[in-house]
């Protein structure tokens, strides 16, 4: 190409070799832009994040902690040790779902707002910033929240010493985590690909996230549920993000299903959504 | 003086900083750009006027290097966009036709999060966005939400926007549509000051005014392909008459009258609500009409503008 061997001194070579070091930072590191951006725009609701993050945790463990596991009489689960403490069972499955609570805030209206109601992507679109990239950083941004979420349940299932292990209380928020993008990256494909909202988030709530953490072995064991009920479980991240939990917490391997099963059901369903998801937003900004 | 526009429109003395040919852009049978020439010189301030659904987006789109041509070539900063377009993106200033401001942030922080997608560090960003806030005129402004801005406040914020990567050209996408006369005076102003600067401006519109105060050079553009190009003043010269004189006589008496002066002009157009007389001296022309005994309700003599042009090429008005 001529312009290859064009004098760096003219005026296209000058714009051009400006452009193409201009762009060097933004191919690498745009996603990250795209993520600061977002957590930025988060501390509009910072007080929500912190109170629900902090509050829900609170509230449920001492529900259910002083409340309904009063009430039990026969033990809910066995680990390495015995029978475990109802608030051990509970513990990982809440946990997990708040983690779904956040994909469920940030994976559905948000991501509309991006795209039709304030067009927030379409501005970074027209940066260096590409779409995958808004895509990834939307991501990130989630995960930090989603980490922040965890990581206060975390310290308080500890106080509340509902968690049989070190390893227990380090790693289920990571699972945790896991669970979230299971959950969410699938539903950051669906929103993602909505032209009108016309309440299709408040059935993915209602008749979708409801089921799920009600059939998904959250208060008590799946098994406890008739077999035809049972495979809403087996579809739900939160009842493997739960028994990944549950087995780290109790130091035992998991009931029905090997660990390994449930960990790859989780990255199945996040990289899947993930796969998806990237491709709507390419498809959608380009 | 190299770096100078000369003469003829399809001649330019350097590499342009955009250049397109036979550029094509389909959806599926739908031709939204059927095969267009344009180069734009570093400097220049380009329009492409137009009416709604001519094409003008779609090309800024593929300019812009968020939407790939079907065929043709197109090169911008001496790049493909097919395969440089984060490189030609971040040389860019882009303002869409509608807003898209982060409502949630303050006025500053809107620009400073933008200049962080080009990769500048955090205090060169606030720094250029205080900058850009007293050229906005919007200093005072600063903390504000977006929300809380007027129309004109939110676009002349989008433009300090699309500047904070100091671009090497500015692309403005309607840039005054929906704002009131006030608000785009205003606007004019700020640009013209850029242009002042030696800012590359491409502009679409489908005002003329605006065409007429911001363009050195444009090209009509409908049904996405170009019908003309030139100065504002060439395309008068080539396609109209120096002035114009319009008349009403009623809209039922318009199209009979405009038969009884058909040999009285150069050219006649007949509207709905007047009939327009096309000819080097308008005044004259009236006269001629006053004395054949016909007395027009109303009567304007006026210098040949774009709209004028655009009639003439396609028939039709440019707002309908």
């Amino acid at each position: 190409m001529s312009t290859e061997q064009a004098p760096a001194t003219t005026g296209e070579g000058s714009v051009r070799d400006e452009a193409l070091a201009a762009a060097v930072r933004p191919r690498r590191f745009g996603a990250w832009y795209v993520a600061e951006h977002r957590l930025r725009s988060m501390r509009a609701y910072g007080g929500t994040i912190v109170i629900g993050g902090i509050g829900q945790p609170l509230l449920y463990l001492l529900g259910i902690g002083l409340g309904l596991a009063a009430f039990l009489d026969q033990p809910v689960a066995s680990g390495a040790h015995g029978p475990v403490s109802y608030l051990w069972f509970v513990a990982p499955a809440l946990m997990a779902s708040a983690a779904i609570g956040v994909a469920l805030d940030e994976f559905t209206y948000a991501v509309l707002e991006g795209f039709k109601w304030r067009r927030l992507f379409w501005a970074m679109n027209a940066s260096p910033v590409s779409p995958d990239q808004i895509a990834t950083g939307l991501v990130i941004a989630v995960v930090g929240r989603m980490g922040f979420v965890v990581v206060a349940y975390g310290v308080l299932v500890v106080l509340f010493g509902a968690t049989g292990s070190v390893l227990g209380a380090l790693l289920t928020p990571v699972v945790a985590v896991l669970g979230g993008l299971a959950f969410g990256l699938p539903l950051l494909a669906y929103s993602a690909s909505i032209k009108e909202e016309t309440g299709q988030f408040a059935v993915v709530q209602r008749f979708i996230f409801t089921p799920l953490f009600l059939f998904s072995g959250t208060f008590y064991p799946l098994a406890t549920l008739p077999i035809w009920l049972q495979p809403i479980g087996w579809v739900s991240p939160v009842w493997h993000a739960a028994e990944v939990g549950r087995a780290l917490s109790y130091g035992s391997p998991p009931g029905a299903w090997p660990m390994w099963a449930h960990l790859l059901v989780l990255v199945a369903m996040a990289a899947g959504g993930w796969v998806v998801g990237r491709r709507v937003f390419v498809r959608r900004l380009r | 003086m190299a770096d100078v526009w000369v003469g003829s429109p399809r001649v330019l003395a350097v590499n342009p900083v955009i250049e397109a040919r036979a550029l094509t852009k389909t959806y599926g049978e739908l031709v939204a750009v059927g095969g267009i020439d344009l180069q734009v010189a570093p400097g220049e301030s380009f329009g492409l006027l137009g009416p709604n659904g001519a094409g003008k987006s779609t090309t800024m789109r593929m300019i812009g290097a968020v939407s790939q041509r079907t065929s043709g070539t197109l090169s911008v900063l001496g790049l493909d966009p097919d395969t440089h377009g984060p490189e030609i993106r971040s040389r860019l200033g882009v303002v869409p036709q509608e807003d898209n401001l982060d409502t949630e942030l303050t006025v500053r922080d809107n620009l400073i999060v933008y200049g962080r997608y080009f990769g500048i560090p955090r205090a060169a960003c606030a720094r250029r966005a205080d900058e850009l806030l007293d050229f906005a005129e919007l200093a005072d402004k600063a903390k504000v939400k977006v929300d809380a801005l007027s129309g004109g406040m939110k676009r002349r914020l989008t433009i300090a926007r699309a500047l904070i990567n100091e671009p090497a050209v500015l692309m403005l996408d309607e840039p005054t549509t929906g704002l009131d006369p006030q608000a785009r005076h205003v606007l004019w102003d700020r640009l013209f000051r850029l242009k002042e600067r030696g800012t590359t401006l491409v502009v679409t519109t489908h005002y003329m005014d605006e065409a007429e105060q911001l363009c050195d050079r444009l090209v009509v553009v409908d049904h996405g392909r170009i019908m003309a190009e030139g100065s504002p003043a060439e395309l008068i010269r080539t396609y109209s008459t120096r002035e114009v004189l319009e008349l009403r006589f009623g809209s039922s008496r318009n199209a009979q009258a405009a038969v009884d002066l058909a040999d009285l002009a150069e050219r006649i157009e007949v509207l709905p609500d007047r009939v327009l007389l096309y000819a080097e001296d308008g005044e004259a022309v009236l006269a001629q009409v006053r004395s054949r005994g016909l007395d027009p309700t109303t009567s304007l003599v006026r210098r040949s503008s774009l709209e004028d042009v655009f009639l003439r090429l396609t028939g039709r008005s440019l707002i309908e």
